[in-house]
């Protein structure tokens, strides 16, 4: 018996032998516990907290160009004091407009949805959830971040330069990004962008790289495969888009740097900037489309799905049930996974591509909604008949299921290449993708911030503003994109910086306005998030219990604020899979507790 | 019990894992690259090159490094110590050979048949292609200087074969890289 309990202990301390050291930090200077931390869930906080700011910035410019969206020819004299030459007379400049709509996509897209989602959650969530002491590599991982930090500085400063930042739509097409005399924003500000997102995908990949292999290699004992909660399933396929889809990013990058730059004409063909003809020959612009939306797409993938698996996460503990069809949701995940790659050329139904083409395009980009449907609806029977609670966390995630179901319905409207003749480059895809990928993301990423705050912080974000912000986002978002979809079904175009010359659009004035006025309120409310999260950290009610929400998981059994290494003692072995809620006549069954002698089969 | 502790055995080393998703992600580039490549020779005013030979000698030079980089990697594990400084010092020099002919390679172009970076044929894809490969080697080369060092005057005894098979499956990765890419710009055409 004792031999047998030696040769337990042995096979225990193999499994954590890679890293056991990291249990014994204990004096750490403030710069390497809080700065330089190799700790993946400071590192978590970093990114959390370097994307709350971009996303404050981006949220920002969203605000200022909505405003000259809503009141075209109006003068605000505060911005010309506080944006100066870029607003003379108050009025925004169209260079101006378009720095703003560029960066607002770029800063949302990568640095905020990205970085700060993927950053955040799955740094976090992956060895406390799945039972390791930290990632594969701490100091890759610590890098990562740094990368991400780099990335930010270089992109702000482009923001304060003399030309402005990028400005050619955060799709950067070629040739107006690739020539530097095509506009204001095309000089320095889109060199910056590139060095920037090419430290960005520097940093995404060694994220991913450390995501992937500490899901598949530290695992605790017991943690199959099948028993990881969902939003470890989720991550791990964002990872694996991410480590897949950025390199060609770069690769398009790369030869854009050289068209700018060195003279070569990747891009460039018979092009005339201001009278003036250039010397580029046999290149293609739509080259480079091939490459920037076979990331592109994944990259809309690299968003949603962390989200999808927070909420499928939230909404199982909050309804007291598991979750409905677990392995129909890793499928389905595995199957958005590998379509992601498939349907980049949807984004392209314009550019004279083979109608044949067009149509096998058309037919895999469809096919998602196959999947996606499965998701849906198994969120919807995990909440039926559930006993729901429904704390800010699960109003958020109801949220999301709610704008995932809305924004997925128009994309089966935009994916086909028929509607997409009329639809391309309107307000309805400017609908469509913020409704299905910009406030569903968001809405998971609060979700999870709402849910998992008491575990990075050992205190509960204020619930009262949670509800209120709650459900001013909610009304608001729909107030804002739902009239969008019929701006953009009478033909109204996307990056417009004035509609009002034409009759057409012009009906549309006042809508204009009120989607403008709601977007600011709802900014506002964002801002009263971000002093809840700040006021929060420091003056929010204590946790007292160890496993305030009644969950399965793992991190739930580490110490309300766990240091380096998370537990205390031995990593708790898992013998049951994660949802093991209303089973047997019990709540909840925790994944560290044996499965008894009487326990029913079913899950 | 027996059973979950073979289990163990077999699982892969995190590191070693870490490094196989790295090279997925950097085939991703190169695949990439080489379908742009394919894509824009099929256009108008492609333009094509002559492979200078001096590519032949890189190549046999970077394959006996890799088979140098072997018998490293097998001494070292086999605690050869004196046979591993000589294989790991000499894998490291034929790697800094394979960049230097590269960059002959790349001035030949540039000199004897005039391809410089105006236009978007072939020798501009080589010159990115290429030099991206030679950029990925040189990291290589950096890991191998300092495996050289340690060898040679590291006052710390190395026993884990791990950093050592890293560097070792890294360094066939960019051999078989370049096979690749040369075949590739032969055959495309």
């Amino acid at each position: 018996m004792d031999a047998m309990n030696a040769h337990a202990e042995a096979i225990m301390t193999h499994e954590v032998h890679y890293d056991e050291h990291q249990a014994h930090h204990h004096n750490q200077s403030f710069i390497s516990k809080y700065i330089f931390s190799q700790d993946h869930k400071t590192i978590a906080k970093q990114f959390l907290i370097t994307g709350i700011i971009w996303a404050m910035i981006g949220g920002l410019f969203s605000v200022l160009f909505r405003l000259q969206l809503g009141f075209p020819g109006q003068s605000f004299p505060i911005l010309e004091t506080i944006f100066g030459k870029w607003a003379p007379g108050g009025e925004i400049k169209p260079e101006f407009y378009y720095a703003l709509i560029t960066m607002h996509g770029t800063i949302l897209v990568f640095f905020v949805l990205t970085a700060g989602l993927s950053g955040t959650f799955a740094n976090l969530l992956i060895p406390l959830q799945a039972g390791a002491r930290d990632m594969a590599s701490p100091f890759l991982n610590m890098l990562s971040y740094w990368f991400f930090f780099l990335a930010s500085i270089v992109m702000l400063s482009s923001l304060f330069i003399q030309t402005g930042p990028a400005a050619g739509g955060w799709t950067v097409y070629p040739p107006l990004s690739a020539l530097h005399t095509a506009s204001i924003g095309s000089e320095l500000g889109m060199d910056l962008w590139i060095v920037s997102m090419a430290l960005f995908v520097v940093s995404s990949l060694l994220g991913g790289i450390n995501y992937i292999s500490t899901i598949l290699n530290m695992r605790t004992k017991g943690m199959s495969m099948t028993r990881l909660p969902l939003t470890i399933w989720a991550v791990f396929f964002t990872a694996v888009l991410g480590v897949l889809s950025f390199p060609v990013l770069l690769s398009g990058l790369i030869l854009l740097l050289f068209d700018r730059n060195l003279g070569t004409s990747f891009y460039l063909s018979d092009i005339v900037v201001n009278g003036q003809i250039m010397p580029n020959e046999g290149g293609s612009a739509i080259l480079f489309q091939h490459l920037f939306w076979f990331l592109g797409h994944p990259e809309v993938y690299i968003i949603i799905l962390p989200t999808m698996g927070i909420v499928s996460e939230i909404i199982s503990i909050n309804s007291r049930k598991p979750i409905f069809g677990y392995m129909a949701m890793v499928g389905s995940l595995f199957a958005i996974c590998t379509l992601a790659f498939l349907v980049w050329a949807h984004h392209m139904f314009v550019t004279g591509m083979n109608p044949l083409l067009g149509s096998i395009f058309v037919l895999l980009t469809l096919l998602i909604a196959v999947p996606s449907a499965i998701k849906t609806f198994n969120w919807l029977t995990t909440m039926w008949r559930g006993n729901i609670r429904f704390t800010p966390a699960m109003l958020f995630s109801i949220g999301f299921v709610s704008m995932f179901i809305s924004g997925g319905l128009t994309g089966i409207f935009v994916g086909n290449s028929t509607l997409d003749i009329q639809l391309h480059d309107t307000m309805f895809v400017v609908a469509h993708f913020h409704i299905v990928m910009g406030v569903s993301a968001f809405f998971g990423m609060f979700a999870g911030l709402y849910h998992w705050f008491p575990k990075m912080f050992g205190r509960y974000l204020n619930t009262t503003l949670g509800y209120i912000h709650f459900w001013v986002t909610l009304i608001g978002a729909y107030l804002i994109f739902w009239p969008m979809h019929y701006e953009g079904l009478a033909g109204m175009p996307r990056r417009y910086l004035d509609k009002s010359p034409w009759v057409s659009f012009s009906q549309f004035g006042d809508l204009d306005r009120m989607i403008t006025i709601v977007s600011i309120i709802v900014y506002a409310v964002q801002l009263m998030f971000v002093f809840n999260f700040f006021y929060s950290i420091f003056k929010g009610r204590k946790v007292t219990t160890q496993n305030p929400w009644k969950a399965n998981t793992l991190e739930w059994t580490t110490p309300i604020r766990p240091g380096h290494g998370n537990w205390p003692g031995e990593i708790p072995e898992v013998h049951r899979w994660p949802y093991d809620y209303s089973k047997d006549g019990r709540d909840f069954i925790p994944q560290t507790e044996p499965v008894g002698a009487n326990e029913s089969n079913e899950h | 019990m027996d059973i979950v502790s073979n289990q163990q055995r077999k699982k892969i080393h995190p590191r070693k894992f870490t490094m196989w998703v790295a090279i997925a992600s950097i085939i991703m580039m190169f695949a990439g690259l080489t379908s742009a490549y394919i894509v824009k020779s099929n256009q108008a005013a492609w333009q094509e090159i002559e492979l200078p030979k001096i590519f032949w000698g890189s190549t046999i030079v970077i394959l006996v490094s890799s088979l140098t980089m072997q018998i490293a990697l097998r001494s070292f594990k086999q605690r050869e110590m004196r046979q591993y400084r000589v294989f790991i010092a000499s894998t490291f020099l034929l790697g800094s050979v394979f960049i230097i002919f590269q960059c002959i390679g790349f001035l030949q172009l540039w000199e004897q048949q005039q391809v410089t970076l105006k236009g978007s044929g072939a020798g501009q894809f080589l010159y990115v292609i290429f030099g991206l490969h030679v950029l990925h080697v040189f990291g290589g080369v950096i890991a191998l200087l300092v495996m050289f060092t340690r060898a040679f005057f590291g006052k710390i005894k190395m026993y884990s074969p791990v950093p050592v098979e890293l560097a070792a499956t890294y360094w066939h990765f960019v051999d078989a890289l370049w096979i690749y890419l040369l075949i590739f710009f032969l055959w495309v055409r």
